[in-house]
């Protein structure tokens, strides 16, 4: 006889039931496992940068004071209203009453203090510690509301909070949530098996609207034809950033299937060293953006999948200017720009990380660049040497990257930053735009930095990273876009 | 007998000694900063630095080789820079799926391989013989990876027999577990089978042309006989070698295996380890192997003594 009481009950349900002639109705299916491509080294979306942590916790099991929307948009989490005061430096918090921990302690405003001055403490290894630099002090009003005073206005702030960098942790349980993650979300952590999955159970006690689905398991899969396999076999319900594009039409084919396409943050790049010459002289950078097909590349790499970007920046923003005609393929105007530049017989290293999108681009670009007259080295490289190498030794002339973190035009301003722009008129948008609150200025103002970086060719914009998804056909509710790097699981559920 | 011990021991330590030097100072070579691997592109400088103090990466190198090896005496293999658990946690999970899984190979290259090539020796230039050789070469020249993906495409995405890959745990039952490793052992078992089935033939075609089976055919044992009870014994000391060599390999190597069947093994520890600089894994599962090595290499002496009774005999 079966040991394990709840299936004991289900068997002897079923029986009842089939003995009163009732026809048991197909039982709805309340778990789903998600395929990902990388596992998180930890489960601690305060104490690193992996992607994959946020890809498994953001919203699942950690809740912020804000969090981004499915497309972007900054909403209201563990705090449910705030108010800004008029200069702009203070925001009061109301918090979410009844919100507890996993472990069963209160949410109040303590932890909000706490995991902000935690932050941004001295020997914190939060990988995103810039985004409470601008914090003079939080206080505490009372238990369900915070005070939080910048030293300077940011008008980021609240998009800053929905960060899962950003994520509020209790005291008690903080340093254990690399091994064992407790927060407030609507899933809690149920077990890691290092190497293989991670699994989450829904919260019977959640403050907000009660998930759809009992149990999830993320699955971590490196390998594209093993993900593949693990699709077509029905192991994974859902692979929402699906590793191998040249498979998507052969799911598109099959009706088990639903493929999804959605944007991500993720703006790729031909990043070029602007303190190297003859790389630091804008006609050179614009000879070489002019010689780049981005259509070639979306095709060839990305089999056709993808935006084209003229600039460092989302197109679903809606401060997004598209700004691809000013570096359009024109291997002809490119030629003569070198000329002009007095650029000859001239060869440059293209350093590769090991994403297919790099690599296979890494081969049209070089081949795009040998046709205007450009010889390119191309040196494959892993990403721990591309670190190590590229972004902080700076040893390139060439890179292809993408960078995934939300809004991030802001990398530009930075004089140490592998590219190497730092321009001081940049660097004055970028201190405008902290300062910004009013939407219309910050628009005016981001449309400024986009024009900025383009009109100086600071690199090559080739374009924004697809997310392609596949997903079980009755699986419904899973972000098609990735405005953060997150598997938002909790508006997921199966269709009858 | 026991002169001879000491002096293995003896050597088998030195061998040790040396291993962990080397390992440590390529580990030491290799570029990227585990600390910045970590942090990622945005990362704030003041936070890498942090991290690098907490994870010891500051120190002075060789007080950082004398407590990683003080460490592996005491068993304590460290912390992992990534996981943030004990490295001996994370080697005790993964060897629970690479070892069965190694074994079972094995174990199944063995039963295959012996009777194919006792086969093809027995009935030598027959067309038995070609064909066991013709197959037994095709299976030296199809790569794994490319052969276990047939495995996926057949049993798993089209009869639906197994899963694609993945384990369930052994707490989930020995059946099931054995089931997850099966598609797995036999993409490792096949090459290693068709290079055991040639040596096997091999050596048991020159041990038939011994002086020593000859007169055993002379005392008047039949053909098959004289096989059995005297040549196959003979013939096993190529084999064995073969087998402890294979040993070593599949627990190492099944890293492609383990990746085409997302199997959360040793192989793919080392390889993410790598990937992510998780450096001070990595070294660990390397000494660990070097040790493995050197202990199934020793035993695999033993077996040669037990097989052929001269070495024994031979020996100080």
């Amino acid at each position: 006889m079966t040991k394990n009481p709840i299936a004991a009950a289900a068997v002897s349900i079923l029986t009842l039931g089939l003995a009163l002639g009732v026809t048991p109705a197909m039982a709805a299916k309340m778990d789903a496992t998600i395929g990902m491509q990388l596992e998180p080294p930890n489960l601690d979306p305060t104490g690193g940068a992996a992607a994959a942590i946020d890809e498994v916790l953001y919203a699942n099991l950690f809740e912020g004071l804000t969090r981004f929307g499915p497309d972007g948009e900054i909403l209201p989490a563990l705090a449910k209203s705030w108010t800004i005061s008029d200069d702009g430096l203070v925001y009061t918090f109301s918090l979410r009453e009844g919100a507890k921990f996993h472990d069963g302690t209160d949410f109040n405003a303590d932890d909000v203090k706490f995991s902000l001055d935690r932050a941004r403490a001295e020997d914190s290894t939060n990988a995103q510690k810039a985004l409470f630099a601008d914090i003079a002090s939080v206080d505490v009003v009372d238990p369900a509301t915070v005070k939080v005073t910048l030293s300077k206005q940011n008008g980021s702030f609240l998009f800053n909070l929905a960060w899962g960098d950003a994520v509020i942790v209790a005291p008690e349980s903080a340093d254990g949530n690399a091994a064992k993650p407790v927060g407030t979300g609507p899933f809690m952590f149920a077990q890691w098996v290092k190497g293989d999955r991670v699994e989450l159970d829904r919260n019977p006690d959640y403050w907000g609207e009660a998930v759809k689905l009992d149990h999830v398991t993320f699955k971590f899969i490196s390998d594209p034809t093993a993900a593949f396999a693990a699709m077509m076999t029905g192991d994974l319900d859902a692979f929402p950033a699906f590793p191998a594009p040249e498979n998507l039409t052969q799911f598109e084919a099959d009706p088990r299937f639903s493929v999804i396409i959605g944007s991500s943050e993720g703006e790729t790049i031909l990043a070029m060293n602007n303190k190297k010459p003859p790389l630091d002289n804008i006609t050179v950078r614009k000879a070489i953006a002019h010689a780049i097909d981005r259509k070639a590349i979306i095709d060839g790499a990305l089999f056709g999948y993808g935006t084209p970007i003229g600039t460092h920046f989302a197109p679903h923003n809606p401060a997004y200017v598209d700004l691809t005609a000013q570096s359009a393929y024109d291997p002809e105007q490119s030629k003569a720009l070198l000329a002009e530049a007095g650029v000859k017989d001239l060869t440059l290293s293209l350093k590769l990380p090991p994403p297919s999108y790099a690599r296979r681009g890494g081969e049209i670009i070089a081949a795009q660049l040998r046709e205007v007259g450009i010889n390119v080295d191309i040196t494959n490289v892993e990403w721990a040497q591309w670190l190590s190498d590229v972004f902080k030794a700076k040893n390139f002339d060439l890179t292809i990257v993408s960078h995934t973190e939300p809004m991030d035009i802001g990398i530009y301003a930075r004089d140490d930053y592998y590219f190497q722009y730092g321009d001081p008129a940049f660097k004055a948008i970028m201190a405008d735009l902290d300062k910004a609150t009013d939407p219309d200025k910050r628009t005016e103002l981001m449309q400024a930095a986009q024009k900025k970086i383009a009109d100086d060719y600071v690199n090559a914009y080739l374009f924004q990273l697809p997310r392609t998804g596949v997903a079980n056909a009755k699986l419904k509710g899973l972000w098609p876009n990735s405005p953060t790097q997150a598997n938002d699981m909790t508006g997921v559920f199966w269709e009858k | 007998m026991t002169a001879y011990f000491l002096r293995r021991f003896v050597s088998l330590s030195l061998s040790l000694v040396a291993a962990s030097l080397v390992i440590f100072l390529v580990m030491e070579m290799v570029p990227g900063d585990p600390a910045t691997f970590m942090m990622g592109l945005n990362a704030d400088p003041a936070a890498v630095a942090a991290l690098r103090s907490q994870l010891g990466l500051d120190g002075p190198l060789p007080l950082r080789y004398l407590s990683w090896v003080a460490g592996l005496l005491h068993g304590d293999f460290g912390v992992s820079y990534t996981y943030r658990v004990p490295v001996s946690e994370l080697i005790s999970e993964r060897v629970m799926i690479s070892l069965p899984l190694t074994l079972y190979a094995l174990v199944l290259s063995t039963l295959i391989a012996f009777p194919a090539g006792i086969l093809a020796a027995a009935r030598r230039n027959s067309a038995t013989d070609f064909s066991v050789m013709g197959v037994s070469q095709l299976g030296v020249a199809i790569p794994n990876f490319w052969f276990a993906m047939i495995l996926v495409l057949v049993f798993a995405i089209n009869l639906r027999w197994f899963s694609a890959g993945g384990f369930p745990g052994w707490e989930s039952g020995f059946f099931p577990a054995i089931k997850a490793l099966t598609l797995p052992a036999i993409a490792l078992a096949l090459p290693q089978a068709s290079i055991l089935a040639r040596v096997m033939r091999s050596s048991l075609i020159d041990t038939l042309d011994e002086d020593f089976m000859r007169t055993a055919r002379a005392k008047g044992l039949s053909r098959s006989q004289a096989l059995w009870r005297h040549a196959l014994r003979n013939a096993l000391i190529p084999v064995l070698t073969i087998i402890g060599l294979q040993f070593s390999f599949l627990l190492a190597g099944g890293i492609i295996i383990e990746n085409v069947f997302y199997l959360p093994g040793l192989g793919r520890l080392v390889f993410q380890a790598i990937t992510q600089r998780d450096l001070i894994v990595v070294r660990s599962v390397v000494i660990l192997l070097v040790f493995a090595v050197i202990v199934v290499t020793f035993l695999v002496d033993l077996a040669y003594a037990a097989a052929d009774p001269r070495l024994r005999r031979r020996r100080p």
